[in-house]
């Protein structure tokens, strides 16, 4: 942004439309490239916790699954205490 | 390149229909042809044809792929010869047939036929990932991709990159097409940067947004024939960096965006554009 477009109210918002979609678009682009949708990914999130669940008590957080940059599922689990800790 | 003896063979596709595949076609052969380069166009939109009417020539065409690949004629007799440019001529496609009747084989033979005749044999694709896609990629040696600035056309040509390298060919090379300068400038439109970056392809020319299209297409007579404008230049870069040329991408500079991008203008230089990567 030059300084006559600002002086001349060339600029508005904070973020700008290009930028805003530079990054709806890599959002869309991961989920594209590792085929996956928002919903599955919920659909993921809630096997994982009924498969730890089997083995570990989960704590109290919630359990996040996220989609990063270059195709890497990351899932973030809050354990519990063991459960042998527990008595 | 290619390992074949002629001409090399180049698609020019998208995934996004009307981004400007057809106008890309017309004008790099028009480009490659007045670099003194023998250039056959073939309109590979079977069923849709309208690069002979882009090109001016659609009075003067009498045989189709069509009938080139039913073995009526020769596919260098088909060709019809663009008079205004001399190396250029055009392989028409057929208005009347379906996709469906040409297979990827079938367009192969077409263009290794015609690739023996000419230094390069530019394939205009239809839009979309169906079998008109896989039939005007089939014969390539390179696939050029075109796409606008836009998150829709940027997601699908992020498609076809990948079914363009699971067809075994080399990664495209990007046409960024439409651009406004006066959009980029103040930050509504992604940049150069952003898409390439994003898409993670080499950059083979930007062409800005140009009126002067409109009335080109209008006439029947491509930009690259026109002296003087913009997108006209932007083609014929992109045309001496096919053939292997080194040449810088052009800046992208308000012009016509009313006194404040005039002023603007003089107080800096254009944001970057036809830069980067080649
Ligand atoms: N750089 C440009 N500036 C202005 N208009 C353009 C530009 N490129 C393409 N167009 C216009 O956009 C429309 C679609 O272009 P076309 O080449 O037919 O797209 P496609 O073959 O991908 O469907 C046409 O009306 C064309 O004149
Ligand atoms: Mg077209």
């Amino acid at each position: 942004m030059s300084f006559l477009q600002r002086l001349f109210g060339g600029s508005r918002s904070p973020a700008a439309s290009g930028e805003v979609a530079r990054d709806r678009l890599k959002l869309v682009l991961e989920y594209d490239r590792a085929k996956l949708t928002p919903a599955q990914l919920d659909q993921i999130r809630d096997d994982i916790i009924e498969a730890i669940s089997r083995h570990v008590t989960l704590g109290n957080g919630q359990v996040e699954v996220k989609l990063e940059a270059g195709g890497r599922l990351v899932a973030e689990i809050p354990l519990g205490r063991a459960a042998s800790d527990k008595q | 390149m290619n390992g074949t003896a002629g001409g090399r063979i180049i698609t020019i596709t998208s995934g996004k229909g009307g981004v400007g595949k057809t106008t890309a076609s017309a004008n790099i052969g028009v480009a490659l042809a007045r670099r003194g380069l023998r250039v056959a166009v073939v309109d590979g939109d079977i069923g849709l044809r309208n690069l002979d009417v882009v090109m001016g020539l659609e009075n003067r065409v009498v045989y189709n792929i069509l009938h080139v690949v039913r073995g009526a004629v020769d596919a260098e007799r088909a060709l019809i010869r663009d008079k205004r440019v001399a190396g250029l001529s055009l392989l028409a496609a057929d208005q009347h047939s379906d996709k469906d009747d040409v297979s990827p084989e079938e367009m192969i033979e077409v263009c290794e036929a015609l690739r023996n005749h000419v230094d390069y044999v530019i394939i205009d694709s239809p839009a979309g990932i169906e079998q008109g896609f896989r039939n005007a990629v089939a014969p390539a040696d390179e696939v050029v991709l075109v796409t606008t600035p836009e998150v829709s056309a940027v997601r699908d040509a992020d498609r076809v990159i990948g079914l363009v390298e699971a067809a075994g060919k080399p990664s495209p090379r990007l046409v960024l097409n439409r651009i406004k300068p006066e959009l980029v400038a103040r930050g509504d439109m992604m940049t150069t940067e952003d898409v390439l970056d994003i898409l993670r392809v080499s950059i083979l020319g930007v062409v800005p947004e140009d009126g002067s299209i409109v009335a080109a297409t209008n006439r029947g007579e491509p930009v690259a024939l026109v002296d003087g404008s913009r997108a006209g230049q932007a083609f014929h870069n992109i045309a001496a960096r096919i053939a292997g040329e080194d040449v810088p991408l052009l800046p992208i500079t308000v012009e016509d965006t009313g006194l404040l991008g005039r002023i603007s203008s003089l107080f800096r230089a254009g944001p970057a554009a036809d830069g980067g990567r080649s």
